[in-house]
C-alpha cells in the first residue's frame, strides 16, 4: 500500500490559529482532542447520531466526527473550550449548573454548543423550540427537562442583561 | 471506529473533479457533505482507495429559477433548500421535506446531490424527486447527460451514476396553477429515517376535481416509489371521501415493505395508508389554496 501523506491545514479553534499536518483520515473531533489537546469535545457514537461531539464551524452547529480535519482548513471553530471567558462560565454553562442541565456531563458539551447556537439565532425561544433543537443530541441521565429549564434560565438572563 | 486510510484530493474546478472520478473509476468516492459517507467510512462499510471532495467547487452550490421552476446545484445544503425564500414560494414542499431531514447540524452540512445520490430508500427527498418529476444532470468528462428521477434510482443504495460520472444539478418543473404539495412521514423519534413518508402533489381543475395526481413513497421498498394506482384513481375526482380512501389504500397496495427492528411490514403498509391518506389531503386543501 502506497504511503498516504499527510495534509497541511491551518484552522482557528476558539480564535487561537493552528497549523497541523494529519492524514486525510483523521476526523474533525480527533483533530480537536488529540492533536490539539481540548477533550471537551466529547467522541460518542462516531455516527452523527448522539451530538455529543457538536462544534460549531464557521458559526454553524456540526458533527466533528462526521467532518475529515481536511475539510476545516481555513475554518472557524468554536467548542465548549471557547464558551467561558477566562474563569467566569458563560452564562449558559451557570445555567446548566443552577437549572442541573447535567448529571454525568458527557452529552452537555454538545447541549451547550447547538443551546449556544439556538439562542444565537432565537434569544426567545418556546419550550418547543428549544426541544426542536437538541433532538438532535441524546442525553441518558439527566432528562431533558433540566436542559430545557437550563436554557430558558439562561434565555431569559440574557434578555434581562440586555434590558439593563 | 474511525475511518480506513484513503487518498484524499480537494479539486477546485469541476473539471479537476470528474478528471479525478475518470481517472480513478470506482475505487474513488465523491465526499459531499459527509452525513452519510463519514459514518459508512467509520463502520469501515465503504472502503474508497481515494475521496474526491468537491466542497470546493462552490459553481455547484446554487438555487435559481429555471422557467417556472427551480434549478438547484447538487452541492446545496439542505438548510439552504428548507430556508430559501425561492423555494418556499415555487416549491414549499421541497423546504418542507428537506426540513424532515436528521436535525439541524446534519442539514448544515448535508446537501441536496449528497443525499439523492446516497438514495437511501427510506430518506425523503428521492421520494420527492419522483413526485415533482425532477431531473438529474450527471456530468463526466464526455460531458453531461439529463435523467429523470423515474430512472435514477435503481436499488437500495444504488442508483444510475456510473464511475466517473458526478451529478452536478436537479431541475424541478414549475408547478401548475391550483397545484398543493406534501410531505408527511412517521419516525420513532424526530430526526429518525422514516418508517413511511408520502410526498404527494395535486393539481385540482377550475371546478376543484383533481387534474394531475403525483403520489410517492418512501421507506416501503427498496427503492423510493410512485403509487401510480393510487394517482389514476384521484384522477377527475373531488378528493375526499371514498376516493381518498382508495387512493390511500392502493398506496398501501403498492408498498414491498420488510420487517425489521423498528416495524414490521404488516404495521409499515397500514402507516402507508395512514400518511398517505394525510399527504394527499393535505396536498389537495393546499391546491385550493394556490
Amino acid at each position: 500500500m502506497t504511503m498516504i501523506q499527510n495534509i497541511s491545514i491551518r484552522l482557528s479553534v476558539n480564535g487561537i490559529q493552528h497549523e497541523l499536518a494529519v492524514p486525510p483520515r483523521r476526523l474533525l473531533v480527533d483533530l480537536l482532542r488529540h492533536d490539539i489537546g481540548l477533550t471537551g469535545t466529547h467522541v460518542g457514537c462516531e455516527h452523527g447520531v448522539c451530538g455529543t461531539c457538536t462544534v460549531l464551524v464557521d458559526g454553524e452547529s456540526a458533527r466533528s466526527c462526521l467532518m475529515l480535519a481536511v475539510q476545516a482548513d481555513g475554518a472557524e471553530i468554536l467548542t465548549v473550550e471557547g464558551l467561558a471567558q477566562a474563569d467566569r462560565l458563560h452564562p449558559l454553562q451557570e445555567a446548566f449548573r443552577e437549572a442541573q442541565g447535567l448529571q454525568c456531563g458527557f452529552c452537555t458539551p454538545g447541549m451547550l454548543l447547538i443551546s449556544y447556537e439556538l439562542l444565537q439565532h432565537n434569544p426567545a425561544p418556546t419550550d418547543d423550540e428549544i426541544r426542536e433543537a437538541i433532538s438532535a443530541n441524546l442525553c441518558r441521565c439527566t432528562g431533558y427537562q433540566g436542559i430545557i429549564e437550563a436554557v430558558q434560565l439562561a434565555a431569559t438572563r440574557q434578555a434581562v442583561a440586555a434590558v439593563h | 471506529m474511525k475511518p480506513p486510510n484513503f487518498e484524499y484530493l480537494a479539486p477546485r474546478t469541476l473539471d479537476e473533479a470528474v478528471a479525478a472520478l475518470a481517472q480513478h473509476g470506482g475505487r474513488a468516492k465523491v465526499l459531499a457533505g459527509g452525513q452519510s459517507l463519514i459514518p459508512l467510512l467509520n463502520f469501515r462499510l465503504a472502503q474508497p482507495d481515494l475521496l474526491v471532495d468537491i466542497n470546493h467547487l462552490t459553481q455547484l452550490d446554487y438555487v435559481r429559477e429555471w422557467d417556472a421552476g427551480l434549478a438547484l446545484g447538487s452541492l446545496t445544503r439542505q438548510h439552504v433548500v428548507e430556508s430559501s425564500p425561492i423555494i418556499r414560494v415555487r416549491c414549499p414542499v421541497l423546504a418542507e421535506a428537506c426540513h424532515l431531514i436528521g436535525h439541524l447540524p446534519i442539514r448544515h452540512r448535508g446537501t441536496l446531490g449528497g443525499n439523492l445520490a446516497h438514495a437511501d430508500p427510506a430518506s425523503e427527498l428521492p421520494a420527492l424527486m419522483l413526485a415533482l418529476d425532477a431531473e438529474l444532470d450527471l456530468t463526466s468528462q464526455g460531458g453531461r447527460r439529463t435523467l429523470p428521477a423515474e430512472r435514477f434510482f435503481t436499488g437500495p443504495l444504488q442508483t444510475a451514476i456510473q464511475p466517473g460520472e458526478l451529478l452536478t444539478e436537479v431541475r424541478i418543473p414549475g408547478l401548475l396553477p391550483r397545484t398543493g404539495g406534501a410531505f408527511v412521514e412517521v419516525t420513532r423519534r424526530s430526526g429518525d429515517y422514516a418508517l413511511v413518508g408520502v410526498a404527494a402533489i395535486i393539481t385540482l381543475n377550475e371546478l376543484g376535481r383533481c387534474q394531475r395526481a403525483r403520489v410517492a413513497l418512501c421507506g416501503v421498498g427498496p427503492t423510493p416509489m410512485r403509487a401510480q394506482d393510487a394517482e389514476q384513481v384521484l384522477l377527475s375526482e373531488v378528493v375526499s371521501g371514498n376516493v381518498l380512501a382508495e387512493a390511500a389504500q392502493r398506496s398501501a397496495d403498492a408498498t414491498e415493505p420488510s420487517s425489521d427492528v423498528h416495524a414490521s411490514a404488516a404495521f409499515r403498509r397500514k402507516l402507508t395508508r395512514y400518511t398517505a391518506r394525510q399527504a394527499i389531503e393535505l396536498a389537495a386543501q393546499r391546491a385550493t389554496g394556490a
